[in-house]
């Protein structure tokens, strides 16, 4: 793989009353395809439309209508699974989950059972300080998204609106490789970064267009090794699923929540129910769907609707030649060739438009690491204040570029930099041509600055004595000589002329 | 496999489809007779056959992303029994 060397985390230790636990975790991540038309319709997937505008007699199952699938679709899930290093079945099949729920009026979700697009792939999981989990992909298949209930508008009906009944999702399932809260949202994180590098999904998570079930159990200390070794589950304990989770927050408080109720039952000699759970933001709890576990008899079976989809090799290829540069090798190209550190480099790649606007600072820039500074302190400090997208900043990276090579050829100080940053950011212009026209330009010349120290000493002799007695009132005269100069007198120079003036 | 009037109350809850309690017994029989048939055809030996899925040699046809269909929120609702605000209204369902 890459050239990424890491060490496995320790997994998060939970403390019972008797022992301590640790948790076993595995994810099922929905992520919306980014298509235009659903899955199996020509119907849109726009968010926000009329209820029922973006519905086709397929999504509301009207007798005698067929699927007919999305060429697309298909595409963004090879694509997905090329990403994640996942090995791609030419052949796969969709097979029909029956369960009936007012949102679902076919009365079954066509999906991937047996056999998914997608097989076993992985994801690196940075977690922070050189640490990092390589969480295993154990398959993606592809399948119809439900409606929409709504059920605080009447007190006694639910609205159902189908808009999103038949939209295209791809679902990711990952082995139960994650062992605490914070890996299980640093995970989401990191296959929310990369499916938005490759453009398959857009990871709003607000819309619901990524979503998160987490499986949780406990164990003792050890009992993983065991089950890692044999691939044995009965090593684990008994796992609860916590359904449809669309923050990062909630996820952790979910698992959380959830590793606390099950030691406390194990503790206390019960044991777990296999079970559906809900997670409640508003209580911090999770509760039982006791209505899904009689419906959780799905009755699979292949859909005689749809043939199998078998795609060429030569597709899938091309597929492969046309993807990205993805995260982790744009983190470690960063990190290479600008000198970043790890967190920078980290910084600069968590968004693809973020990363393709450093790299247009260092087509003119040469120290990477203060251009970056310049970009993630006061860039993204700006425009988060503005509320602005980094592709709409008033600033370009050849003027950010621009200042950052002002302030590395000692022309202007960092402090005089903010304020040229601020000049061309409300008002625009060239930042040399700025510098020159405003008189902006650092002191260098010692001779001047030597001038603006003497006039200080001299007109200050009760500081000059105190200084001599306690020296690190030699700040007091630098900042003065500063602001004689108008903040534009080299910093450098300035200490080392008080200081020795001062005789300290 | 047997079915019996448990399991055919089962099925038929699964399925949505109301049996009353005296109709059970002739429903698990119609199934056993239907399993029958099946087990009737498992006894051929299939072992290296592809599952043939189709008598003719088709693929799966396949559409470009385009949005070709919907826009036909009356149409969509005008079967439903109830329906307002543009939503189709059913009885509460929450969990």
């Amino acid at each position: 793989m890459l050239d990424l060397t890491f060490e496995t985390p320790k997994p998060k230790v939970f403390a019972g009353a008797k022992h301590d636990w640790e948790l076993v975790i595995g994810m099922e991540v929905h992520a919306q395809i980014s298509s235009q038309a659903k899955l199996f319709s020509g119907a849109s997937t726009k968010f926000g439309a009329e209820p029922n505008a973006n519905v086709a007699f397929v999504d509301a199952a009207m007798p005698g209508m067929l699927p007919v699938i999305n060429d697309f679709c298909v595409e963004q899930a090879v694509r997905t699974g090329l990403g994640l290093n996942a090995e791609i079945n030419l052949k796969s099949a969709f097979d029909r989950k029956n369960y009936f729920y007012p949102d679902l009026p076919q009365g079954y979700q066509i999906s991937q059972l047996y056999e998914p697009i997608v097989g076993e792939g992985e994801v690196l999981v940075e977690l922070g300080g050189g640490k990092a989990r390589l969480v295993r992909i154990e398959r993606i298949h592809i399948e119809q998204d439900a409606g929409k209930s709504i059920h605080d508008m009447d007190p006694h009906m639910s609205f159902v609106d189908l808009n999103r009944t038949g939209v295209a999702l791809m679902e990711i399932v990952s082995r139960p490789d994650i062992r605490g809260p914070e890996e299980a949202a640093a995970y989401v994180t990191k296959l929310r970064q990369i499916l938005r590098y490759l453009g398959t999904c857009d990871g709003n998570m607000q819309n619901g267009n990524l979503r998160a079930d987490v499986n949780v159990s406990i164990c003792r200390h050890g009992q993983y090794e065991k089950y890692q070794e044999t691939q044995d589950f009965s090593h684990l304990g008994t796992r609860c699923e916590i359904k449809n989770m669309n923050s990062m927050r909630f996820i952790q408080a979910a698992i959380d929540y959830e590793a606390r109720r099950q030691i406390a039952i194990v503790e206390a000699g019960g044991s777990v129910d296999q079970e559906t759970r809900l997670y409640d933001p508003d209580k911090n709890e999770t509760r039982s769907m006791r209505s899904k576990e009689e419906a959780h008899d799905y009755r699979y079976f292949p859909c005689p609707d749809l043939m199998p989809l078998e795609i060429e090799q030569a597709w899938v290829d091309d597929i492969e030649a046309s993807l990205p540069e993805l995260p982790d090798a744009k983190k470690v190209r960063f990190m290479h060739d600008f000198g970043l550190t790890d967190y920078d480099a980290s910084i600069l790649t968590a968004e693809v438009v973020n990363a393709a606007y450093f790299e247009k600072v260092m087509g003119t820039a040469s120290d990477g690491k203060l251009a970056a500074n310049w970009v993630i302190n006061e860039l993204f400090g700006r425009l988060k204040k503005d509320e602005c997208d980094i592709v709409d900043s008033p600033i370009s990276p050849a003027q950010l570029a621009g200042i950052v090579a002002l302030i590395k050829s000692d022309a202007i100080s960092g402090k005089i930099a903010k304020d040229l940053f601020e000049i061309i950011y409300t008002e625009g212009g060239d930042p040399a041509e700025i510098v020159e026209k405003r008189g902006m330009k650092q002191v260098t010349d010692t001779g001047a600055i030597e001038a603006a120290v003497d006039a200080i000493i001299a007109a200050n002799p009760e500081q000059v004595e105190k200084a001599k007695q306690n020296p690190k009132l030699a700040g007091w005269f630098v900042g003065q000589v500063m602001k004689a100069t108008g903040g534009k007198a080299n910093p450098k120079s300035v200490n080392q002329l008080v200081a020795a003036k001062l005789g300290l | 496999m047997s079915i019996d009037t448990k399991t055919a109350a089962k099925v038929a809850k699964l399925a949505r489809i109301r049996v009353e309690d005296d109709a059970l017994p002739a429903l698990a029989q119609e199934f056993n007779t239907i399993l029958g048939f099946i087990e009737q055809l498992q006894e051929v030996d299939v072992d290296g056959v592809e599952p043939m899925v189709s008598v003719t040699p088709m693929r799966l046809k396949r559409r470009s992303d385009e949005v070709t269909d919907g826009d036909q929120q009356g149409k969509v609702l005008s079967n439903a029994p109830d329906s307002r605000e543009g939503f189709f209204a059913v009885p509460k369902v929450v969990e």
